[in-house]
Parts: C-alpha cells; sequence; structure tokens
C-alpha cells in the first residue's frame, strides 16, 4: 500500500496530513521570505493566482472538454473592472468587496457571451474561436483610449488602488500583535484563502450532478443529450463558472499590481494557463494545482538560471533566455502530450487505463 | 486618388498572400481532418529565411529579382523540410488520439518555432532591402506598384498549378482518395503516409512563397509574425469551406477585401468611434460569424454532424 | 399481451429527408403502454431514423409524434428524455472515462434537480437527493447483473456488460418507453437470451419496450406487436404470427 492510499484509509493520518499541510501553507511565505526573499514570495502570490486561473479553465477543458484559447480574457475583464473601479482614471475608489464579486459575475457574464454562439462548434473550431474573442478583447483594451478613454490604452492603469481589508491596506506591512507582517504576506494569505474557497467549490462541483453532466458531455455529447442533460445550459454554465474564477484571479492581479496594461493579457498568457491544466492533469484537481505551481515556478528558476549559467559556460549570455524558456516549454507541451497525454498527475482512474490493471 | 478603387487593390494583394496560405491550412484539413495550428509559423520561417539570404546578397550587384528568387530557392526547401517534421513528430504519432492532443502538440510546435526563430533572429524587426523594382502605375486614380501585381499573378499561378496537381495528377488522384476515405485509399494501394507528408510538403512551399510576399509586401519580417497571419489565413479558409481548394482561394480573397475595405470605412460607419487599429478585429468577427451562421463555408456542402 | 393497453406513442405521418433520400415516408405507428413492440426492416430501411426522430435528434420534415397525450417537442433530445423516452444506441454510446456507477448516475440528470448552489453548499435537500442518486443507480446496476463492475471504468467492461450498462443508464431516466436500437447485435445466443430476460423483466416492471432488431428469432420470440420498415415506409404492423407470413415482408427482406 502506498502512502497515499494509506492516508486515505485512516482517518487519523488523514487527519495529521491536513494538519501538516495547513501549518505548511501558512508558514510558507516565512519560509520562503526569509530563504529565498521577497522575489519568490512574489513569485508564490502569483503561483496562487495562476491556481486559480488553472482550476477556472479545468473546468471548461478538463471537464467539460471545451478547448478555449481565449480564457486570459475573463481574467482581463475582472482585472480591468478593478481597475477602473479603484484607481484615480475615473477617480472612482470602490472597496475589494464590492468589486471581486462584481468582477467575477462580469467575467462570467462575459464567459457565456463568447460561449452562446459558439455551442455548436467542434473542438478545434471552438479553439480558434476562442482565440479570437481572446484576441478581440485585447485589441479593445488597446485601443478604447479614444475618441472615448476608458481603458488608456496601451499604456494601461497605473496607480490602482491596493487590496484594503478592514480598513487594512496589503500594500503596506501590518502590525500584528507586536509582530510586523509584509505586505507580501498578507496578499499571500488573501490569495490563499481566496484558492482555497475555488479549490473547495470545484472539488463540491466536480462531485455533483453538475460535474458529472459536464463530464458526461466531455465524454460523449449525444449520449449526454440522450440522458435528458440540456447541453446547451451546462455548457454556458462551465464557461460561465470557469470565467468567473478568471474574473477573480483578475480582480486580485489589478490590486496586487497596482497596474495593468493589455500586454498581460496576450495569447501566451491563455496558452500558460492551458498548459498548466494539460501538463498537470485534465480535469484532476490535485493535477492542475500542481501544473500550476509547476508552470509559474520551473520558468523563473529558469529565469534566475539560464542567464547566469550561460555566462559560466560560456562567458556570456548566447541565448535570450526568455525565448529559451519559451522554447523548452513547447518542447514539455509536445512531449507531455506524447509520452504522457493525461498528464503528470492524472487521476487515479485514468491513471490506471495506463497501466492496463484496470481488470 | 480614388479611395474605393484603391482598398480595393490592396485588398486582392492582401487576399492572395492570405489565399495561399489558407491552402496549407485547407489541404492538410481536407486530408487528415486536423487544423495545422503551427502553419502560420511555417510562413514566417519562410519570410525570415528569404530576408536573411536576400540580406546577405542585397549587395551583390545581382539583380533584384534573382536575389528574391535565391531567397525563396533557400526559404522553400526549409520550409518543407520544417513542415514534413512538424507532421512527423507532432500529429503522426497522435492520429488516432482524441481530438484535443494534436492540437495541443501544434500549440506545441508554434510555441517552439516561434521561439527558435527569435533566438535565431531576435526580437527586432528585420527590413526588406529595397532591392525589387518599385515602379508605380496608375490606373482609373489608384496606384499599384509592380510588386503588387507580381504577388497577385503569381499567386494566382501557384493556385493554377495547385489546382491542376491535384485534379490532374496521380498524386492529386492519391490526395483527393487519401481525403474522401483514407482507410479505402490504403486499400487501394495508395500510402496514405506518403501523401500525408507530401501534403504538409507541398502547403509549406507554399508557405515559403507566402512568407517571401509578405515580407516583401509590407518590407518587413519578424518573428512573432506568423501567429496572426495564419489566424487570418485560417479563417479564410473556414470562410470559403474548410477542406475545399476552391474556398481558400474564393475565402483568401473575400477576406482581403473585407479588411482592407473594412479598414478604410470603419470611421465613417461607426461616426469616428472606431478607428482603423481595429483591421484585425475583422478576421475574428468574420470568422465567427461564419462559424456560427454558415460553418460548412461559402463554396462547403452541409457539414453534417458525425452522430 | 397485447392490446390491452392504452396508446403510448401515436407517431402520424413522420417523414424525413437527407439530400435526395426520402428516409421516412409518412411512417405512422402507434405503441400501446406496456407492450413490447418490434420494429424491424431490412437495413437502411428507416428504422435508426425514426428512432433518432423519436428520441429528438433529428428534426422531422413531416408529421407530428404524440407521447403520452403531448406534443413531442422537435429536435430537443433532452426534452423527449425528460417527456420519458430513453434509448441506447446502435453502436454502444458509453461515458467511456466515467465507471460504470457514474453512467447511471448521469442518467438520473434529468430526474433531479441540484445547481451549482445545492453542490457547493451541499445543503440537506441536495445530500439526500446526491444520496438517491447513487442508491438509485446502484440498484439498476443490481438489476442489469453488473452491479460487482460498478467501480470500472465503463469502457473496460464487456461488450455484452456494456449493452447492459447503457440499458441501465436509460432505465435512470425513468422512462415511459425504452427505445433499445439492436441490443442484441454481436451477442451469442446465450447473451441473447438473458437479454431476453431482461427486456422482459423491464416491461413486467411497468416499461413499453421499442425494439429494432435484427434477430427475427428474438423479436417474434418477444415483442406483442411488430412493425415492419422498407424504404422508409411501413408496409406492415401486427401480430408476429401474422407479421412472419405476410408477403411483402417476405419480398422485403428476401425480394432485394
Amino acid at each position: 500500500m502506498s502512502f497515499l492510499d494509506r492516508l486515505r484509509h485512516s482517518r487519523r493520518a488523514a487527519l495529521g496530513a491536513t494538519l501538516f499541510l495547513g501549518l505548511l501553507l501558512a508558514a510558507l511565505p516565512f519560509l520562503v521570505g526569509n530563504g529565498l526573499g521577497n522575489s519568490w514570495l512574489r513569485i508564490l502570490d502569483f503561483a496562487l493566482l495562476y491556481i486559480m486561473l488553472a482550476l477556472g479553465l479545468n473546468i471548461v477543458v478538463g471537464f467539460a472538454g471545451l478547448l478555449d484559447l481565449g480564457y486570459i480574457a475573463f481574467y482581463a475583464v475582472g482585472a480591468y473592472l478593478y481597475a477602473l473601479l479603484a484607481s484615480p482614471h475615473f477617480g472612482l475608489h470602490l472597496p475589494v468587496w464590492a468589486i471581486i464579486p462584481a468582477g467575477a459575475a462580469l467575467a462570467g457574464f462575459f464567459g457565456i457571451l463568447l460561449g452562446a454562439p459558439t455551442l455548436r462548434l467542434r473542438g478545434d473550431y471552438l479553439a480558434i474561436v476562442t482565440l479570437g474573442f481572446g484576441e478581440i478583447v485585447r485589441i479593445f483594451l488597446n485601443n478604447l483610449n479614444a475618441p472615448l478613454n476608458i481603458t488608456n490604452g496601451p499604456q494601461g492603469i497605473s496607480g490602482i488602488d491596493p487590496i484594503r481589508l478592514g480598513g487594512v491596506s496589503l500594500a503596506r506591512p501590518m502590525e500584528f500583535l507586536g509582530f510586523t507582517i509584509p505586505s507580501l504576506h498578507g496578499y499571500y494569505y488573501l490569495f490563499l484563502a481566496l484558492a482555497l474557497l475555488i479549490v473547495f467549490v470545484t472539488i463540491r462541483l466536480e462531485h455533483s450532478r453538475i460535474g458529472r453532466a459536464w463530464v458526461a458531455i466531455r465524454e460523449d455529447e449525444i449520449a449526454a443529450k440522450a440522458c435528458g442533460i440540456n447541453t446547451r445550459n451546462i455548457k454556458l454554465l462551465a464557461f460561465a463558472m470557469g470565467a468567473s474564477f478568471g474574473g477573480v484571479a483578475g480582480g486580485l492581479f489589478a490590486g496586487f499590481q497596482a497596474f495593468v496594461s493589455p500586454e498581460s493579457f496576450s495569447l501566451m498568457e491563455s496558452i500558460m494557463v492551458l498548459c498548466m491544466v494539460v501538463l498537470g492533469g485534465m480535469g484532476h484537481i490535485p493535477g492542475v494545482i500542481l501544473g500550476g505551481i509547476l508552470l509559474t515556478v520551473l520558468p523563473e528558476i529558469f529565469r534566475h538560471g539560464a542567464g547566469p549559467v550561460q555566462q559560466m559556460l560560456f562567458g556570456k549570455v548566447l541565448l535570450d533566455p526568455e525565448a529559451l524558456r519559451m522554447l523548452l516549454f513547447g518542447l514539455a507541451l509536445i512531449v507531455v502530450m506524447l509520452y504522457r497525454p493525461a498528464g503528470l498527475w492524472p487521476s487515479p482512474t485514468r491513471r490506471r487505463e495506463f497501466r492496463g490493471d484496470a481488470r | 486618388m480614388d479611395i474605393l478603387l484603391q482598398q480595393i487593390i490592396n485588398g486582392l494583394v492582401l487576399g492572395s498572400i492570405y489565399a495561399l496560405v489558407a491552402l496549407g491550412y485547407t489541404m492538410v484539413y481536407g486530408i487528415m481532418g486536423l487544423i495545422n495550428f503551427a502553419h502560420g509559423e511555417v510562413v514566417m520561417i519562410g519570410a525570415l529565411v528569404a530576408l536573411a539570404v536576400i540580406r546577405l546578397l542585397a549587395d551583390s550587384g545581382l539583380p533584384g529579382v534573382v536575389v528574391a528568387l535565391v531567397g525563396l530557392g533557400a526559404a522553400a526547401p526549409v520550409c518543407m523540410a520544417v513542415g514534413f517534421t512538424i507532421e512527423r513528430v507532432a500529429y503522426r504519432p497522435l492520429r488516432r488520439a482524441p481530438r484535443l492532443a494534436p492540437l495541443i502538440t501544434a500549440i506545441g510546435v508554434s510555441i517552439v518555432l516561434q521561439n527558435l526563430a527569435m533566438l535565431i533572429w531576435g526580437r527586432n524587426y528585420h527590413a526588406f532591402p529595397p532591392i525589387l523594382p518599385t515602379s508605380q502605375h496608375e490606373v482609373f486614380g489608384a496606384t499599384i506598384t509592380s510588386l503588387q501585381v507580381a504577388i497577385v499573378l503569381i499567386a494566382a499561378l501557384m493556385m493554377g498549378g495547385l489546382m491542376l496537381l491535384v485534379q490532374r495528377t496521380r498524386l492529386g488522384r492519391a490526395m483527393r482518395a487519401t481525403a474522401e476515405n483514407p482507410a479505402i485509399a490504403q486499400l487501394m494501394g495508395v500510402d496514405i503516409n506518403r501523401i500525408i507528408s507530401l501534403t504538409f510538403v507541398i502547403g509549406s512551399a507554399l508557405a515559403a512563397v507566402a512568407g517571401l510576399m509578405v515580407s516583401a509586401n509590407y518590407s518587413i519580417a519578424h518573428y512573432y509574425m506568423g501567429f496572426i497571419l495564419g489566424l487570418k489565413a485560417f479563417t479564410a479558409a473556414v470562410l470559403g469551406g474548410i477542406g475545399k481548394l476552391g474556398g481558400a482561394m474564393l475565402g483568401g480573397i473575400l477576406l482581403g477585401l473585407i479588411e482592407s475595405l473594412g479598414a478604410g470605412y470603419i470611421g465613417d460607419l461607426t461616426g469616428g468611434f472606431l478607428g482603423s487599429h481595429y483591421q484585425d478585429v475583422f478576421a475574428f468577427f468574420v470568422l465567427i460569424c461564419v462559424l456560427v451562421f454558415r460553418p460548412s463555408g461559402l463554396v462547403g456542402e452541409k457539414a453534417a454532424e458525425r452522430a | 399481451m397485447s392490446g390491452g393497453g392504452e396508446l403510448l406513442l401515436d407517431a402520424r405521418r413522420v417523414a424525413k429527408q437527407f439530400g435526395g433520400v426520402q428516409a421516412l415516408r409518412d411512417v405512422s405507428l402507434s405503441i400501446r403502454a406496456g407492450e413490447i413492440y418490434g420494429l424491424i426492416g431490412p437495413n437502411g430501411a428507416g428504422k435508426t431514423t425514426f428512432f433518432n426522430v423519436l428520441t429528438g435528434l433529428y428534426t422531422p420534415d413531416g408529421g407530428d409524434l404524440v407521447f403520452a397525450g403531448r406534443e413531442l417537442q422537435a429536435s430537443a433530445p433532452h426534452k423527449a428524455a425528460a417527456q420519458g423516452i430513453a434509448r441506447t444506441f446502435q453502436n454502444i454510446r458509453l461515458f467511456a472515462n466515467m465507471t460504470a456507477l457514474e453512467n447511471v448516475m448521469v442518467g438520473r440528470h434529468v430526474r433531479t434537480r441540484a445547481g451549482v448552489l445545492g453542490a457547493v453548499l451541499r445543503d440537506r435537500r441536495t445530500r439526500a437527493e446526491e444520496a438517491a442518486i447513487r442508491r438509485r443507480a446502484e440498484e439498476l446496476l443490481h438489476y442489469v447483473h453488473i452491479a460487482d463492475r460498478a467501480d470500472d471504468l465503463a469502457k473496460h467492461l464487456s461488450y455484452g456488460d456494456q449493452r447492459r450498462l447503457e440499458i441501465a443508464r436509460a432505465l435512470a431516466t425513468e422512462p415511459k418507453l425504452l427505445a433499445l436500437d439492436e441490443p442484441a447485435a454481436g451477442m451469442n445466443a446465450t447473451e441473447t437470451g438473458e437479454l431476453r430476460v431482461l427486456i422482459e423483466g423491464i416491461r413486467r416492471d411497468g416499461v413499453t419496450v421499442l425494439l429494432i432488431e435484427h434477430d427475427v428469432k428474438l423479436v417474434m420470440g418477444l415483442c406483442d406487436r411488430v412493425a415492419v420498415l422498407d424504404y422508409g415506409a411501413k408496409i406492415c404492423e401486427d401480430v408476429p404470427a401474422v407479421v412472419q407470413k405476410d408477403p411483402r415482408v417476405i419480398e422485403a427482406y428476401l425480394g432485394a
């Protein structure tokens, strides 16, 4: 019996593991912040944002089997909504608890807007249309600065209000029981809480009537219809749910960065999130989380490492580390699809078929 | 100067290029039922290879047309090799896999090609040296350059040649048979692996020509040019009816015209609210409309859903 | 058994055409509640087309279908299921990467209500509903004798078990009419015998059965009434003993 199996079978072991994981997650920013420095703490915060995005996309791609290449548009919707409602740009300064849910709702609405005309399309057509949708959103963000300045065009919107909780700004260090908690820690705990909430919602949905309907549509749409599933509504629901997670992450991103510009919402970002889902393990929540972490952290290690290593080997930086990073990324995508099509950490039922001991 | 006529001329030139690239998509789709997502990057590789050779020879004293042809002579084999490799590595092993799988490997291939190009040629825009004759002709108040005339003519020539190849030769017959039903074609002695490889190679050769045309027309090439071009060419293929050669040509020309006329008049249409930098939106808008209202395209038959 | 029940399905002059091919020519059938009704005919006679029209996959070009006193909504499979028509497919269509139990649980979708909010909050009503879904699905797996396969992926089941699973999934929608599209295809004599017992049991439990089948022996032994389609038209409808002797039927089967 493997360690994981033992965990599943023993209530005490499970409780212990949960406790340990909880403590680890609570202590992580201190470990990372003191051990590796603040830049890694920022990366940790970003990893949490990407996990939210990946889980949102996983509902659409992993559960319902609808390949969406424009997912980042929903992230953009959430981010720009925050930017417009809490910055000097329009002089509005609404509180975060109002903006984030509004961002989720608006992104969800955009999800339906995208989903409605594309429902009848087959997989690869859907992919291209969603890709086009993502680009349209970006083009509009880039150009809606004239004649009426809504998005401030390519310059983006800066000076966005930091997230405030209960009157306390997360952008400044906090005093708490005599301790000083740095700003990045505050964001970490907020993002962690929301990421955990999204994990919770996703798990609940997966093991529900709705989640089963999504997977049924992915597996065989016609059979799903014959079972009485209103595939149109259930697909739209997947688009809306997935998009709303993206909207939440986008709002947090805007508050965290204090700056948004169309550049952050390129097709590459959509593909990045898709890779997290696919490489981690489509439809398998722990796999998707793993994918989110790996693809946030590994490229950073690479970014920090590629230059110095080349310096050491050749005495100078021969190859653009950014291009090298993306190159490896593309290769990883191909190799994983060819040799581990279910991802690095597929769900147990899907893993079984690879071992061939299902019977 | 007559703006309408000028926009139509520009649209035709643009459309010819789209049509050439669209052929690559539509050939592969016709034979394998698969969108070769990486095709736009092949065009980009073609443009950059040709341009590298042309820049090398620009000051050699050779006539400009010869230099351009030498550039093409270098780009075409490179593109053909790239196309061949893409099919071998990313598509052939996944022929029986779920549809999502080859699409994702194709995205992977796109990323690899793009960044490979970035490593080789850098992030900068590369200017096309002024080696080609740029004489301008007045046509009813609009101007057309000899380069533009050449682009339209060469594109028409290539398309005609491809039509002949597919309709009149043994290879073409094998291609049509494979498109109709690969299993039966195989039973009839067609080596479908070879046919599929050849389809990629031919499509990539057309992509090389298109790449040279784009960079000559806009006097510029860079590692990121393939993405948006590929997307538009794909739109053109869908607009015409993907899988149909004639459709790709029609769709290409139409999309070129729509874009060029749209960009010229969008300001007037929206009362100045939207400007010509929304040109790229047209392609996507057209794509979405076609897919929603007439997914089989303009010349396609009714596409029955496989039940 | 025949003739007793009231009218469950009344199909009147149903027509469907594909391109130039008239797949159904004004087909009228009436199925009574509680009977096992067979639909036979040579290949390409239009049996599956009729099924697809009946279950909302195709929109008919003409005619109408009245089911349990209500007009059937054209081209809305999920509504057909909601009104009480369940079906299986000629070439089995299961949710391959879901377990057998999950397949049947999906069948309960149309009779249950939990939405996103219920799923996330998992309130008492949703928990009760979820438990009932699972219980019913397990019962149905027992009913078709594949309870021991509950946790296997559908695609790993044997061919015969896949057929049974598809029937269990269809029954999960609580149909008034169960439409089976060639359920015995590819089965050996023993399996066909077991299938026959299963179908008879389903009818005994109050579900009307519409059966498309090539196995004439099975149809004649099992069905109360049989309709014969040929070139998209109904050429005969009666009890098996009469149909078997009908010269038009013999000609349709042997003539072509």
